[in-house]
């Protein structure tokens, strides 16, 4: 039989009901709507890092800002431990959200002003945030935050302007600022996509001991699937503004249940993997949701497609343990599981 | 062509580029030297700055000031490409050899049409009717697998898939010995890279041109290039065949890109990465340029610096193969 999973969870954090965005295309008559966002349920909770994955376009950083309150939402509720976003209004709570909830940007090299020495960022984020902390206590926790970034000998760093550190350091800074409000969770938004490969593993190792030491919360997006394995506890794919699977990333990884999500496994580069070209499989490209209709929007594309996905949306639904999806033809493993252990991926489609 | 059957494609000898600024010379691309045999697919990975690209520009005569070729050869079947004139290039570039950009948004002309843009090629290099010119763009299309009703598309309206897939029909046009690629993937997602990937490789098994691949990924080009060069800091440090240095990486940079990626199959190792960044160029390390990030650093590193090494079939910049 399945296990259960034994993580234990802590208090939930941030819950979306039905987190939905529309943009307005073309001019303020216009009546199309870009669909970024669709009817997102999504909790984070206490001591928890969930990767969301998914293409360019399918909503990933909508719902970052969302959350980050940059972006209000079309429809549906942003309950931060149970209080709705919507009644966060005046200029000292939405502050204190925000210090609750800061981000981290994609592009280290136009996220920090040129401008200002590295100190000038950290600690305004302590005089916003921090008004127990004196003078003196700023600095002493400005070099302890750049200490816990790995940016050592902090005094030195303090000191120096963006142009003199490189793009692993200056995402670092990017993390000090955030640290600096004291958070419960940082929205990261493709924190390392643009570092150099060999500095990015340290990017990931530094999320995961602020999460292990200091007992921060991430919502990491990426459209990298193994960084996600890496330091993520659960996934979460998103197809097209809408959540295609969501459940404990081995599980998902190991048993993907839509096919979505195994077509993008099968893309992943793997040198460890065997030499196998296969034919080149012509797949097409995810659509730009314009107005969309009922129906399953990964239809198109899916090789399991049948009458039911081009008219009811499919709705998340529990497949395995904590682990679900949004497909009409998955099976769920939950009831009566076949005798024998699956090993091919594709075998739950059947 | 004269060139004989065991004599490389292109071959690259002692290249070197420097970036002419106010504080003297950068060298960018530091005495390398490397091989293309005909329908080779030759991989050269590196991190930003390592100067790959420069390199490809150099090979394709494409450099611009303040960079300039230093010195060395480049031998393109026989022909002396660096000492070239810009008309003698004319002739060459397109027929001989193509190059398809890492942006194909700002390669291509947004305004004007697919088909326009292909025709400006096609007039430009060989006589041809409207009718040819028609008949070729739209079996171009076809060969890369992007419908031939969007000869009448103008950029903006293609997919980032589908504006590289136009790249490589332009490249293809004239049936080009070698086609130079700078990471042309690297703006698309997962799943449409690995269908570009596929559709390169098909395509150069189909018409036998062979490819100098550029990217910082590592893993994308481990299943496609034949062979793979490893740059660091302007220098090649590693290159042998792709599937040996994948299953036996010898240069401590290597290993330690290598160990850089995390996988989704298999155990979860915890990984290191490679401490410190990639030097700036301008004052490279006395010695072995990775001697401060490297892990099996010993003091001959720091003073001199190191030669290639050949072990198996690979060459190695580094002295812990000089034995």
């Amino acid at each position: 039989m399945l296990e259960l999973p034994v993580r234990p969870q802590g208090a939930e954090l941030i819950r979306t009901v039905g987190l939905t965005r529309h943009f307005r295309l073309g001019g303020f008559l216009s009546r199309r709507f870009l669909h970024a966002v669709d009817d997102i349920d999504l909790s984070i909770h206490e001591d928890e890092i969930v990767a969301l994955v998914g293409e360019s376009g399918s909503g990933k950083s909508t719902i970052a800002r969302l959350i980050a309150m940059v972006y209000k939402p079309t429809a549906g509720e942003i309950y931060h431990r149970g209080r709705p976003l919507a009644t966060v209004r005046s200029r000292r709570e939405v502050l204190e959200y925000r210090g609750h909830v800061p981000m981290v940007f994609q592009d280290p090299y136009g996220s920090l002003s040129p401008v200002y020495r590295v100190s000038h960022g950290i600690m305004r984020a302590l005089k916003l945030h921090r008004a127990d902390l004196s003078r003196r206590g700023r600095e002493e926790e400005a070099q302890r935050l750049l200490e816990a970034v790995g940016l050592v000998p902090a005094v030195d760093f303090l000191g120096k302007y963006p142009y003199q550190l490189s793009g692993g350091q200056r995402q670092r800074i990017g993390f000090a600022q955030a640290l600096a409000c004291r958070p419960e969770l940082i929205l990261a938004d493709e924190p390392v996509s643009m570092l150099d490969v060999s500095v990015r593993i340290g990017v990931l190792n530094l999320m995961a001991s602020l999460r292990r030491r200091e007992r921060i919360s991430f919502l990491y997006i990426t459209h990298d699937i193994a960084s996600a394995r890496y330091v993520a506890d659960r996934l979460v794919v998103m197809y097209a503004g809408q959540v295609a699977e969501s459940g404990p990333v081995e599980d998902v990884l190991a048993h993907p249940k839509h096919p979505y999500t195994q077509l993008l496994l099968s893309a992943v580069p793997d040198p460890r993997a065997p030499v196998s070209l296969p034919a080149t499989g012509e797949v097409q490209e995810p659509p730009r949701v314009i107005d969309p209709g009922e129906g399953c929007r990964f239809r198109a594309r899916c090789p399991y497609a049948i009458d039911e996905c081009s008219r009811v949306t499919p709705r998340l639904r529990l497949l395995r343990p904590a682990h679900d999806a949004a497909c009409h033809v998955a099976t769920s493993d939950l009831v009566a599981p076949a005798p024998t252990e699956r090993t091919d991926k594709d075998a739950s489609l059947r | 062509m004269i060139a004989t059957a065991t004599r490389p494609l292109l071959e690259v000898k002692d290249l070197c580029v420097d970036y002419l600024t106010d504080r003297g010379a950068v060298r960018a691309v530091d005495h390398v030297s490397l091989e293309v045999r005909k329908g080779e697919f030759l991989g050269i990975v590196g991190e930003s700055g390592c100067g790959k690209s420069t390199l490809l520009f150099a090979i394709a005569r494409l450099l611009t000031p303040p960079a300039e070729i230093a010195s060395g050869d480049i031998w393109f079947e026989g022909n002396d490409l660096v000492s070239m004139t810009e008309s003698e290039l004319r002739h060459f570039r397109w027929k001989q050899y193509s190059v398809v950009m890492q942006s194909a948004m700002n390669a291509l002309n947004p305004v004007m049409s697919i088909g326009e843009q292909l025709r400006d090629a096609f007039d430009a290099h060989q006589h041809l009717t409207g009718r040819q010119v028609e008949k070729r763009s739209e079996e171009l299309m076809r060969i890369v697998g992007i419908d031939p009703v969007h000869l009448r598309s103008y950029p903006h309206q293609l997919s980032g898939g589908m504006r590289q897939r136009a790249m490589i029909a332009m490249a293809l046009a004239f049936t080009p010995e070698l086609v130079i690629m700078d990471e042309p993937t690297s703006a698309l997602d997962v799943v449409a890279q690995r269908s570009l990937m596929l559709k390169i490789k098909q395509l150069q098994r189909e018409f036998g041109f062979a490819t100098i691949f550029v990217t910082h990924d590592m893993s994308l080009v481990s299943h496609f290039s034949d062979r793979l060069a490893v740059m660091y800091a302007g220098q090649v440090v590693e290159v042998g065949d792709t599937r040996q240095v994948f299953a036996d990486p010898k240069h401590p940079y290597t290993v330690g890109l290598m160990r850089s990626f995390p996988s989704i199959t298999g155990a979860l190792q915890p990984l290191s990465g490679i401490p410190g960044s990639p030097p700036d160029l301008a004052r490279p390390p006395a010695g072995c340029r990775f001697h401060p990030r490297c892990p099996h650093v010993m003091p001959r590193c720091k003073v001199e610096e190191p030669d290639f090494y050949a072990r198996e079939a690979d060459l190695v910049r580094c002295f812990l193969f000089d034995a």
